[in-house]
């Protein structure tokens, strides 16, 4: 059998098919937000209630690098290493999720801004929604991760599903720079 | 044949003289529709009758004889030509591209057409399962039949068609006037038609709206100066109160009639269902789908389900002296 | 670079005794397997049995419109039919039976032994099965508040805001969103798998411009169900927010947008339809050139015109909104991107004429319902120029002629391509030939049911009848054109059953077909029929597009002419 018959990795072009149709979702949902900026008939504006969540894009952000340094550290079998950084990713994505529920509430209850208040509170909280829905998954698949990484050091093959999972958490992330930009930056 | 069924198709009279075929334009948009899709259907026809042939040729030329001597030779493998392929992309792109041209003259002129200043405006908004006008300088509300001025050439008074909708998606086709346009909630959509002769003209909802989207009927009157003159100033007038029919009167204004349905003069004021001020001037009921005789408004009051089963009007659970009486009294709103 | 100049396709010669199974072993082989084979003819099998059910939900359209005012199913009953019909052919038939043949046979094109997640690939079709059961259910368990409505009756289009609580009350409307959802789902998952499989598990020796141009149309199609089934996805989402969370997305009463679901609808349904049509193109890729018994004329052509219809399908979308009042420079816009489409895919069409151009035709029935499909699908490419020119459209548009002009390419172009297929590869996929005569016959009576129903369709059309409605006026003068446009539903019936006859009496009665019954050249025919669990006993390596042709004609290989 030819040795140089080199094909991609199932595995990576599997998740980029995934991401590929999520990130379809995910357009239609902005655009959905983008058309209706203004035209709510009454109730809250984004100007009025929206505040830059700063701390919290840093957070998922570098949870992004963690998850590539996890990536690294398990491709040079070093599982106490692995095991750090998946939990440091497990961290922050969670102060993100923590930062977007305190934000909910006090949108929800002291703003009035639901979603069915108006348009904005349609868009607003079905695409931060389920930007969220995303994340949570994605924490979920890592803590599998982090669980399997503590108890027995990374073989090759999952130092490969460790990359194919990194790699939908990156998009994770790269769509709420998207998310970030629309509605916290143009929209308001 | 497929070809010489076309043909004899285009030629037959339902199509030529059909009252809702599209082949059949009396008005100046279904008249340019009309020119462009002659020539759309002639380039088409010509591809099909040039690709179609060589196809069938091809089949018959070289169709596998087990007589001939080299039966069992495989053809000579021909695996492609460049220029072949260009030659049969260029072709088509420049065709593509003349229609394409042909095409937007015709969205510009339609879409575009300024609108003299002599054009009647009319409000048009679709309800499930009815057609609400409405014109604004004249003063004037009616329901499911339109009539408007025929359209000298000479001298131009199109009827301008301001459109939306109350409740779900409706579409205003008459196809003999214009092509459709779309009737949506929280939309307003523009059209006009100029009919150059005196008639009634037919179509139908076209977009589906629900359970009797099939009977809701377009019935446009293309009256000539003096009739719609005369048709205008009559619409004009209040409710006719004739005194032999006070009892039926008093049905209709003590019932939940009054809740849905407009009759100027009396404390209906009701706009989710058609203005009756004016109902027994008009040929049918029920938009379109039923004629408007003394029988069929009983009919329709006891039960408009009868006619139309998902219409929006509940049965009124009249007694029969009382559905006597407002039928009576419906019957003298001309 | 290669070591081995040899084509190493070994003609698998085993006879595998299979021991006797209980009847329960069998189920629970079927019921828990990830053999795409298996999972293919479920797809297929699958399909089959909605076919029928769509069918009979047509011929209940069809005698209803036989005359006018006519009361064989009330106005309910019959909205609800067009719905179950256009939802049911679309996602639980026409989805299926495709993914179903590329399941079964992209694994073996390119010479591996499965697909590349064969797990997510049986999940994928238990998904998509679930959602057809779904939908079904809702004729049983589809009454909400008021007991309103049962099956849904918003069109397959469900448009906003007749699909809103306050016009869809009751639990109609949910049905037609979540089995629709779970398809997509289950779509997705094979798209994935098709990809993966085409990108990553090809034989060796087998580059991208060596892979049979059927897997490379399922590549295309895979590809484009990624960014198609998302924007119904994701507006299916809003319509149950809308629904039950009283989000206002398409509530035109709080400044939402009927036209925004419009939009969102067709972005997803227009290359929808590219995407069931592509797969009828990769089978005549496969079929024509070998009953021509020539190559297909120009294999990058094809392949760059694939991949053209692929992108510029998502562009055209609006012109199934002409009427919507988008304004002039869109419409205009949309007429261009439509009829741009029409380049590429007559060049697909010359293609074919090319490759039967000079060859030896044989006039198998597979053959025959190819030919069909050529001519058929050149017809419904014209009618759809003439759509696509909006003023023309304005009068077309939402009328009869539309509805033939779509059944001429999902029934004349796609349902006579499957036919072929089935003619083709039956024998692969059961070891006997399908019989010749039975399928002639089912050819002849399909083919004069389809025109008498699908040509005569147009007039209705363009003597102003609209669609979905549930009767008509007497005085329209359609009467006569709806009697001979029912009538075909007789002969298209008739066919259909001799097919599925033909399908089950073959299975136990039909010749020994071989390896190779049709003289092929792709890798599928080198394997026993049907093949073993493993595919092959040892995986092929290739060195042109047509390694049988290669191992047949060793004096006059492709690789010479590549």
């Amino acid at each position: 059998m030819d040795s140089t018959w080199k094909l991609p990795s199932r595995g990576v072009v599997g998740m980029t098919c995934l991401i590929l149709a999520e990130s379809a979702i995910f357009l239609i949902f902005v655009v959905a937000y983008v058309f209706y900026i203004g035209k709510s008939l009454s109730g809250p504006t984004p100007r009025e209630v929206l505040t830059l969540p700063i701390f919290a894009t840093i957070c998922l952000l570098s949870s992004s690098v963690t998850a590539h340094f996890a990536v690294s550290a398990a491709r040079a079998a070093k599982q106490s290493s692995c095991s750090l950084w998946l939990a440091a990713t497990l961290v922050l994505g969670g102060i993100f999720l923590g930062a977007t529920a305190l934000e909910w509430h006090h949108l929800i209850y002291i703003d009035g801004l639901s979603i069915r208040t108006n348009l904005f509170g349609t868009t607003f909280y079905s695409l931060v929604g389920l930007h969220a829905t995303h994340v949570i998954v994605g924490l979920f698949m890592l803590a599998i991760a982090l669980a399997f990484s503590l108890r027995r050091p990374a073989a090759e093959k999952d130092a490969e599903r460790l990359h194919v999972l990194s790699l939908y958490w990156h998009f994770v992330d790269a769509v709420w720079v998207v998310v970030f930009l629309v509605v916290y930056v143009l929209g308001r | 044949m497929f070809t010489i069924a076309t043909i004899a198709i285009f030629m037959s009279p339902d199509v030529v003289h059909g009252r809702t075929s599209i082949f059949s334009p009396q008005a100046t948009p279904a008249h340019l529709i009309y020119g462009l899709s002659s020539l759309v259907l002639s380039f088409t026809l010509g591809i099909f009758l040039v690709v179609g042939g060589l196809l069938l040729y091809s089949l018959i030329r070289f169709r596998h004889r087990p007589s001939e001597a080299d039966a069992t030779r495989e053809p000579a493998q021909i695996y492609g030509s460049t220029q072949i392929e260009l030659s049969w992309t260029v072709v088509p792109v420049l065709i593509v591209f003349m229609l394409f041209l042909a095409t937007a003259r015709i969205i510009y002129s339609t879409e575009r057409a300024t609108k003299p200043s002599s054009a009647l405006d009319v409000v048009v908004i679709g309800h499930q399962f009815w057609w609400e006008y409405r014109y604004p300088k004249l003063g004037i509300v009616t329901a499911n039949e339109l009539h408007i001025p025929v359209s000298d050439p000479k001298r131009p008074m199109p009827t301008y068609l301001t459109m939306s909708s109350a409740d779900t998606n409706h579409n205003f086709w008459i196809p003999q006037l214009a092509g459709k346009m779309d009737v949506i909630p929280n939309k307003v959509n523009t059209m006009w038609i100029d009919p150059a002769t005196p008639g009634l003209y037919l179509g139908q909802c076209a977009q589906y709206c629900g359970t009797q989207h099939a009977k809701m009927l377009l019935r446009v009157y293309a009256d000539t100066p003096d009739e719609f003159a005369t048709w205008v100033s009559h619409q004009q007038q209040p409710g006719v109160q004739s005194s032999a029919v006070t009892e039926g009167r008093s049905v209709f204004e003590h019932n939940a009639c009054i809740s849905c349905h407009t009759i100027t003069g009396t404390v209906a004021t009701g706009r989710f269902g058609p203005d009756l001020t004016h109902l027994a001037s008009r040929e049918t009921i029920a938009s379109g789908a039923v004629p408007n005789t003394e029988a069929n408004i009983r009919k329709f009051v006891d039960d408009p389900a009868h006619f139309k089963p998902g219409a929006l009007m509940p049965p009124m659970h009249l007694n029969n002296h009382d559905l006597d009486a407002v039928t009576a009294y419906l019957m003298t709103l001309k | 670079m290669a070591t081995n100049t040899q084509v190493t396709v070994v003609l698998d010669e085993t006879t595998t005794v299979a021991p006797r199974l209980t009847a329960l072993q069998i189920l629970h082989d079927w019921v828990t397997t990830v053999d795409h084979k298996k999972i293919g003819l479920m797809y297929i099998g699958y399909a089959l049995l909605f076919l029928v059910v769509g069918g009979i939900e047509a011929i209940l359209m069809r005698i209803q419109l036989m005359i006018p005012n006519n009361t064989f199913v009330s106005p309910q009953v019959f909205n609800r039919l067009f719905t179950m019909h256009g939802t049911t052919m679309v996602f639980f038939v026409g989805m299926p039976i495709l993914f179903g043949f590329g399941n079964y046979l992209i694994p073996l094109m390119v010479g591996a032994r499965d697909m590349a997640f064969p797990r997510l690939n049986a999940f994928s079709f238990w998904v998509a099965a679930f959602g057809g059961f779904l939908l079904y259910f809702s004729y049983v368990g589809g009454s909400g508040l008021y007991g309103a409505g049962t099956a849904p009756d918003v069109g397959w289009w469900a448009y906003a805001p007749l699909t809103a609580q306050a016009f869809s009350p009751g639990h109609s409307t949910d049905y037609w969103t979540l089995s629709i959802l779970l398809g997509g789902i289950g779509s997705v998952g094979t798209a994935a798998n098709i990809v993966a499989t085409a990108i990553c598990m090809r034989c060796p020796g087998m580059k991208l411009s060596r892979m049979p141009l059927l897997v490379w149309l399922y590549l295309v199609m895979s590809l484009m169900v990624f960014v198609t089934i998302s924007p119904l996805t994701a507006a299916q989402i809003m319509l149950m927010l809308d629904r039950y969370v009283g989000s206002h997305f398409f509530d035109t009463q709080a400044g939402g947008s009927a036209v925004l679901w419009m939009h969102f609808f067709w972005i997803f349904g227009h290359p929808e339809v590219y995407i069931l049509v592509l797969p009828a193109f990769a089978f005549a890729n496969e079929i024509i050139p070998v009953f021509s018994r020539k190559a297909i004329f120009g294999y990058p052509a094809m392949v760059a015109a694939s991949i053209g219809i692929g992108f510029v399908s998502l562009s055209v979308w609006a012109h199934h909104m002409f009427t919507v009042g988008m304004g002039p420079g869109a419409n205009t816009f949309f007429v261009l991107s439509t009829m741009a489409i029409s380049v590429p895919t007559g060049i697909k069409i010359f293609n074919w004429l090319a490759t039967i151009w000079g060859g030896k035709v044989h006039f198998t029935a597979s053959m025959m319902f190819a030919v069909a499909f050529l001519f058929q699908f050149l017809v419904a490419g014209l009618t759809g120029i003439m759509l696509g020119s909006a003023p023309f459209d304005w009068q077309l548009s939402g009328s009869y002629f539309v509805v033939a002009h779509f059944h001429y390419v999902l029934v004349g172009a796609i349902l006579f391509m499957i036919f072929s297929a089935f003619y083709y590869w039956y024998p692969k996929m059961t070891g006997r030939l399908l019989n010749e005569r039975l399928g002639k016959w089912h050819f002849w009576l399909f083919l004069i049911g389809f025109h008498l129903t699908f040509d005569f369709m147009h007039i209705p059309g363009i003597l102003g009848m609209p669609r979905r409605i549930y009767t008509y006026e007497a005085d329209r003068g359609w009467m006569l054109w709806n009697m001979i446009t029912s009538s075909g539903a007789f002969f298209q019936t008739m066919g259909i059953l001799i097919f599925v006859y033909n399908l089950i009496w073959s299975y136990f009665k039909g010749p020994i077909a071989g390896a190779d019954p049709w003289d092929a050249w792709t890798l599928e025919w080198s394997t026993p029929s049907p093949p073993p669990v493993y595919n092959f006993a040892v995986i092929p390596s290739v060195e042109s597009r047509r390694p049988l042709w290669d191992l047949k004609h060793p004096e006059d290989p492709d690789s010479t002419y590549e």
